[in-house]
């Protein structure tokens, strides 16, 4: 059951990107969520207006903090006031935790190949933390796809988390890293093959980003010889 | 009682009799999918209906020789975004249940690469549901369920499948892929039945 709705109250923000940030709520009554779900969030003008968007949660536990990370659309009506407006004290209200397909539970036994574009990243966060606090000890990689180096979300968080399990590898389609041995660039199949877990190995696979990013990796990764149920998919945007 | 969030003011105040609660209008068309999308080639595709009394199956040609219309309607999916007026051609399911005799009050829609939603028959019945191929006056994007996918636009669109393949007759009405993972049995956007 989704329930009713809580009250979320700001107790951080972070600016992650020069468009995103991640802001972590006080929600009493929230129970937790398993890592890769979303969450309604509601805004309330004061003269009743509403406004509800779903968001991809970052924070993958049972506590009351719920932890989002937004990235500001253009023509948004409810990212702008997320990602410039909103105050530590500022309130807005929760309804979830929504989504039980997109997830990943510390009981998986099969390795965990996590591709994100851009702000896609966010569930994939939330499993790599999820990974990190249960002590599973299924390997985990992660293939990061952002425009440059200022557009990742978390990305120190991530390079603390490196390590045995955990490997990940950062594609930057326009402008890399100086030194970095590459030329900036998309990701292609041939990055795939080589990065990412052989298909041979049933990897559990979840791609996140904006819809063309999404298809292109997923159609990648059916010829590469990944069974199609096994890759699991978010998109957001248009075609 | 709602809380208030300091500082926003949201958008328009016009309300916009054809949106139904919670929605917002696009311009753009999102996708939306669980998985891959599939490559398929309508030389070799089939649509059946499974009832008590066995399988019905059309090929691709025989499908649209039960004749084919023009939908004009508005669709609206469960993350918030609706279109209106959109422009569509298909075959409706009227002319499909003609060919068909069942007693079963209850589908399972089900598409190639998996993907499963239920639906009452009378749901299916009376120019409200077509199998759709045209989108605009183009063929439909692989990625919005082309070659054919379902239109059934009075319910969310999860309830409308993307690469149908066939659809199964049922006693009772059992819950489908999103149906399973949190979504509402029914999807009547204009009562928000989002969820459980």
């Amino acid at each position: 059951m989704v329930g009713a709705w809580h009250v979320g109250t700001v107790v951080a923000t972070n600016t992650e990107t020069p468009t995103g940030r991640s802001i972590v709520f006080d929600v009493p009554g929230w129970t937790g969520n398993l890592a890769g779900q979303h969450v309604d969030v509601r805004l309330s003008a004061p003269d009743g207006y509403q406004a509800t968007r779903s968001y991809s949660i970052a924070s993958a536990d049972s506590t009351e903090r719920v932890q989002l990370a937004v990235d500001k659309l253009p023509d948004g009506e409810v990212s702008p006031y997320l990602v410039d407006d909103l105050q530590v004290g500022d309130q807005v209200e929760f309804r979830g935790p929504l989504g039980g397909w997109f997830v990943w539970k510390p009981e998986q036994i099969q390795p965990v190949q996590l591709i994100g574009g851009g702000s896609g990243v966010v569930p994939l966060i939330a499993m790599v933390r999820a990974h990190a606090a249960s002590g599973s000890t299924v390997p985990f990689k992660l293939l990061y796809s952002v425009r440059e180096p200022d557009d990742a979300f978390f990305a120190d968080e991530l390079r603390a988390l490196e390590g045995p399990l955990l490997e990940v590898t950062w594609v930057y389609t326009r402008k890399t890293p100086h030194g970095w041995p590459t030329p900036a660039g998309r990701v292609t199949q041939e990055i795939l093959a080589r990065a990412t877990f052989a298909a041979a190995e049933n990897p559990a696979v979840f791609v996140c980003g904006p819809t063309g990013f999404v298809e292109t990796v997923a159609t990648h990764l059916v010829a590469l010889g990944h069974d199609p149920v096994t890759v699991k998919t978010e998109r957001f945007g248009g075609k | 009682m709602a809380i208030i969030s300091r500082g926003f003011a949201g958008r328009s105040r016009e309300h916009n009799p054809e949106l139904p609660p919670g929605q917002y209008l696009t311009e753009d068309f999102p996708v939306l999918s669980a998985g891959p999308t599939p490559e398929l080639d309508t030389a070799e595709w089939t649509f059946t209906v499974q009832t008590e009394n066995g399988p019905t199956t059309w090929n691709w040609d025989e499908l649209h020789g039960l004749g084919v219309e023009d939908v004009h309607t508005d669709i609206h999916c469960v993350t918030r975004w609706s279109k209106l007026g959109t422009s569509w051609r298909g075959v409706p399911l009227d002319a499909i249940f003609d060919k068909v005799e069942t007693e079963r009050d209850f589908v399972m829609q089900y598409s190639y690469g998996g993907y499963t939603t239920n639906v009452p028959l009378e749901d299916l019945l009376d120019g409200k549901a077509w199998v759709v191929s045209e989108f605009e006056g183009e063929p439909l994007d692989p990625e919005h369920g082309g070659p054919a996918r379902l239109l059934v636009p009075h319910l969310y669109f999860w309830k409308s499948a993307k690469w149908i393949r066939g659809l199964i007759m049922q006693d009772s009405d059992e819950p489908g892929f999103w149906e399973q993972n949190g979504y509402n049995m029914y999807g009547d956007p204009w009562q928000e039945q989002r969820y459980w």
